[in-house]
């Protein structure tokens, strides 16, 4: 367990930092910089890498960005086996729809109960 | 990019760029990696142990227990984001707390409640996904294609 | 009368009667927080949204200088004053409630001495009595429109600025007691193809310089001319750059006095980065700080210099350079005038 916290950290840490380098170094904003990432994340679930580096390090690639592309893949990928090519369009959000409900929710609910503090 | 941009100026102007260039502070690289390094892997670990926490204290697997530690964390991110925490932090760790999964919370929300002035309908519901929108189109458009090349490839691929 | 190719110089000198700043939390904290008429602990001051809150932020600054110069309502003839937000709205609403015949004037963070200049020539030939001018922003107004929500966890580099909450107003007439307006000279754009709108300094320290020579040059003076020179909003790195570019064009020109009121209004540990910026920057320091220490006999002749970066959030997506123009008008207290 505590060896996998450490790699959760250190997985994690250095996909964050492959994220301020495009930032940094390539001068992208943050959007760019995410959109990215997203797409990695779906290209590497496409080659079959992502769910290794999840066995791997855990939290470490499920927390960024990156794996919101892995899991649409995944989604898709779920549902085509199933359905066929119908499956690929009906099957994106099986497995993502967490962070997306969770963001809206939240979003909402946060607009009721805050304002911006500047 | 960069280079096809620079062929558009004029002389002056490029000589301009070089002069102001020098003069520029340069963006601390190596300290904002560090810092981004730090504070990623502390978000990463808490994801960890929120985890860890659905998979003992409920039936959730391994596999499962990714849902709930996703919306645990953005709902964490709610919380900072509504009390003016998060952009503080963001300013110290950059990427750190922008890639994570907090930091498309972080989008999300901050945007909900910025445009809460201009009413629930227009303001909160049509500028949501102003910064986070992009992710998800070129999230969800990456991933159709991907899926439906290696759809294809095992259909008529032959295995 | 013109003098040169675009300065105009005033003859019968119009005064400066009364000036106000008003300002937010955070300039309470800097540098210069004797130098505001009010400061405001809430950011929101009270109102529902921050564009009504920038709204009340210029009205109350124009209200503050009527009370100094002893006018009534009624006698201000002409308001020229503006805003960074869309349409201008804050200012426009801010003239309706003050009623006076109104102009509103763009020129980004140059808008103070756009609106100085012009009210100095209207006033210098007969145009008006009292005609009030000025400027204002609103920080979290003015992120949520140029860049991201004011909660959003976006890192700005170094080489970004602060925007000033606050207002910068004065009243000027063609006759009275105060500092006087001598000359104004009127800047162009300048686009040196700068596209970081993260780094203003970088892209308007051209645009200063340039109208800084073409005012030295109109008048046939050089910079020991004046006691001080300052720019509106370059920061640490826009200064640094004018300042060298200056001399590399032969301006000898002393680093002690040539200042920028982004550098001035802030205290060294405050997180400004490169340094404040925003239509009130300018018009705070100069009205505010400034011209009081003219009236204290500190400082005889300024050359105070907004400068301003001419983009929209929109024009900065569609790739488009930073255009960017600075306004220089030449204000003038005792001595021999």
């Amino acid at each position: 367990m505590l060896t996998m916290f450490f790699w959760a950290f250190v997985v994690g840490g250095l996909i964050c930092v492959i994220g301020q380098i495009l930032m940094d170094v390539f001068k992208l904003t943050p959007a760019h910089t995410l959109t990215i990432l997203v797409v990695t994340g779906a290209i590497l679930d496409g080659l079959g890498l992502y769910e290794p580096l999840i066995d791997f390090a855990g939290a470490g690639a499920t927390i960024p960005i990156t794996s919101f592309g892995n899991s649409l893949v995944h989604g898709a990928m779920q549902e085509a086996e199933k359905h066929g090519i119908v499956g690929v369009l009906t099957g994106m959000f099986e497995v993502t729809s967490a962070g997306i409900s969770a963001a809206i929710v939240f979003g909402f609910i946060g607009a009721l109960l805050f304002r911006p503090k500047g | 990019m960069a280079n096809e941009k620079r062929k558009n100026l004029t002389p002056v102007q490029q000589e301009y760029h070089l002069f102001e260039k020098e003069r520029e502070t340069k963006r601390p690289i190596v300290r904002n990696c560090a810092r981004a390094f730090l504070v990623g892997g502390i978000i990463c670990t808490i994801g960890q142990a929120i985890s860890y926490f659905y998979m003992y204290f409920f039936d959730f697997t391994e596999q499962t227990a990714g849902n709930p530690t996703v919306a645990t964390m953005v709902f964490l991110s709610m919380i900072l984001t509504g009390l003016g925490v998060y952009d503080r932090i963001a300013q110290f760790a950059g990427a750190g707390s922008a890639v994570p999964v907090t930091g498309f919370g972080n989008a999300v929300i901050s945007a909900a409640i910025e445009h809460r002035t201009e009413g629930f309908v227009l303001g909160v519901g049509s500028n949501m996904f102003k910064l986070a929108g992009s992710v998800i189109l070129f999230g969800t458009f990456a991933a159709f294609v991907i899926a439906l090349i290696k759809t294809i490839a095992i259909q008529w691929g032959g295995l | 009368m013109l003098k040169g190719h675009r300065t105009w110089v005033f003859a019968n000198k119009p005064v400066i009667v009364a000036t106000a700043a008003v300002g937010g939390p955070f300039e309470a904290n800097g540098r210069l927080a004797d130098d505001f008429d009010f400061l405001h602990e809430d950011l929101w001051l009270g109102e529902d949204s921050y564009e009504k809150a920038h709204r009340v932020l210029f009205e109350e600054a124009a209200f503050q200088a009527m009370e100094k110069a002893g006018l009534e309502k009624e006698k201000v003839q002409f308001l020229i004053a503006g805003d960074l937000i869309n349409q201008m709205t804050p200012t426009s609403f801010a003239a309706r409630t003050l009623g006076a015949p109104y102009l509103g004037v763009f020129g980004a963070c140059s808008t103070s001495m756009e609106g100085l200049a012009l009210s100095a020539f209207i006033t210098n030939y007969g145009g008006a009595d009292y005609i009030l001018t000025g400027a204002s922003s609103h920080n979290t107004a003015v992120e949520k429109q140029f860049r991201y929500p004011t909660e959003y966890g976006g890192q700005k580099p170094p080489t970004a600025q602060w925007t000033v909450t606050g207002a910068g107003v004065a009243i000027v007439s063609p006759k009275g007691d105060g500092p006087r307006v001598t000359a104004a000279t009127i800047g162009r754009v300048v686009d040196m193809g700068m596209t970081d709108p993260f780094n203003m300094g970088g892209a308007m320290a051209p645009a200063a310089v340039d109208t800084i020579e073409a005012h030295l040059r109109d008048m046939q003076i050089d910079a020991s001319h004046y006691d001080l020179i300052v720019t509106g909003d370059l920061g640490r790195i826009g200064r640094q750059v004018s300042l060298d570019l200056l001399r590399q064009h032969g301006i000898d020109i002393d680093e002690e006095r040539y200042q920028d009121c982004g550098l001035l209004i802030y205290r060294d540990g405050q997180p400004v980065l490169s340094g404040a910026s925003g239509a009130a920057c300018s018009a705070v320091v100069i009205y505010g700080h400034l011209l009081k220490r003219m009236r204290r006999g500190e400082l005889k002749r300024i050359l105070a210099v907004a400068t301003g970066a001419l983009l929209s959030p929109l024009s900065f997506q569609q790739n488009e350079t930073i255009p960017c123009i600075a306004h220089a008008v030449a204000i003038e207290y005792g001595g021999e005038a």
